[in-house]
């Protein structure tokens, strides 16, 4: 069975194969096979198709920016925009190497919503002030320095089986 | 004495020009949050001081981006002076407003009277 744009359906063996390898993907196909009674070469055949259909997009370190001894400080930015323009404007800001994350939302008005990293308060405005207030299209800014973090997970697959 | 007063006239100009859209100045009221009002020759400027929230006249004032702007961007080195020496009167709100525009109109006032 295949879903759309072509992407095979994923059985039960497939979510539980990925909800193993977000807990730790460097595990070898063989600990995951026995962890799930299944063969290794099954293991192996499963990721390699959820790889090539882009299921699994990368594999890549959880590092905590604190410990790792960089000081930086993260924002929020919400970005107002003319509605005509706001794709644009989300589009550009995603090829900017400072922005880790761009949303659109749809509240009252149409807002992007954009994770921003800088080496200081300073940095940061400058940065906002001259890469993206000046962006045709935009109407105002604002912006929430980001001071502690309580929580951060990336987002699980979760087996349906599993409560 | 021609050629001087040609470069005077041409620094006249080149301080009342409008500038690009990357080097226009942008109005925040604190880091990060722009308030919309933007600014790209000295008149605009002038008439934003008018219209744009007092927090961020004092914002910008005493962090010397007026200053900054004016001279390396317009290229008014006498204005960015007259604006520097406003930072040290501790002047907010309202009273800041009128002191910052009064000083920017003289200014474009005598730079516009040559035309």
């Amino acid at each position: 069975m295949k879903l759309k744009n072509d992407v095979p359906a994923l059985d039960s063996t497939d979510l539980k194969i990925l909800e193993n390898l977000q807990e730790d993907s460097r595990q070898t196909y063989t600990a995951i096979g026995e962890r799930l009674g299944i063969a290794h070469s099954t293991v192996y055949e499963r990721i390699r198709r959820m790889e090539k259909y882009g299921i699994i997009k990368k594999y890549t370190a959880v590092i905590d920016v604190e410990k790792a001894g960089a000081k930086r400080i993260m924002a929020i930015m919400t970005v107002y925009t003319d509605p005509k323009e706001s794709e644009k404007v989300a589009e550009t800001l995603c090829r900017v190497p400072e922005i880790l994350e761009v949303y659109t939302s749809l509240s009252e008005e149409l807002l992007i919503i954009a994770k921003v990293i800088a080496e200081s308060q300073e940095d940061l405005h400058d940065f906002i002030a001259t890469s993206v207030a000046p962006l045709p299209g935009i109407s105002r800014i604002r912006t929430s320095i980001i001071t502690k973090k309580f929580k951060e997970n990336p987002l699980r697959i979760f087996n349906e089986g599993k409560k | 004495m021609e050629r001087k007063r040609f470069l005077k006239e041409e620094a006249r100009l080149r301080i009342l020009r409008t500038v690009s859209r990357e080097k226009s100045f942008y109005f925040f009221t604190s880091i990060g949050n722009y308030t919309g009002e933007s600014a790209s020759s000295l008149k605009e400027f002038m008439d934003k001081i008018n219209v744009v929230n007092a927090k961020s006249l004092e914002f910008h004032l005493y962090r010397g981006d007026f200053e900054k702007w004016i001279g390396e961007v317009l290229e008014d080195r006498k204005l960015a002076e007259e604006i520097c020496e406003l930072r040290g009167l501790n002047y907010s709100g309202e009273t800041l407003r009128n002191k910052i525009y009064s000083i920017i109109a003289e200014r474009h006032r005598q730079l516009s009277r040559s035309f």
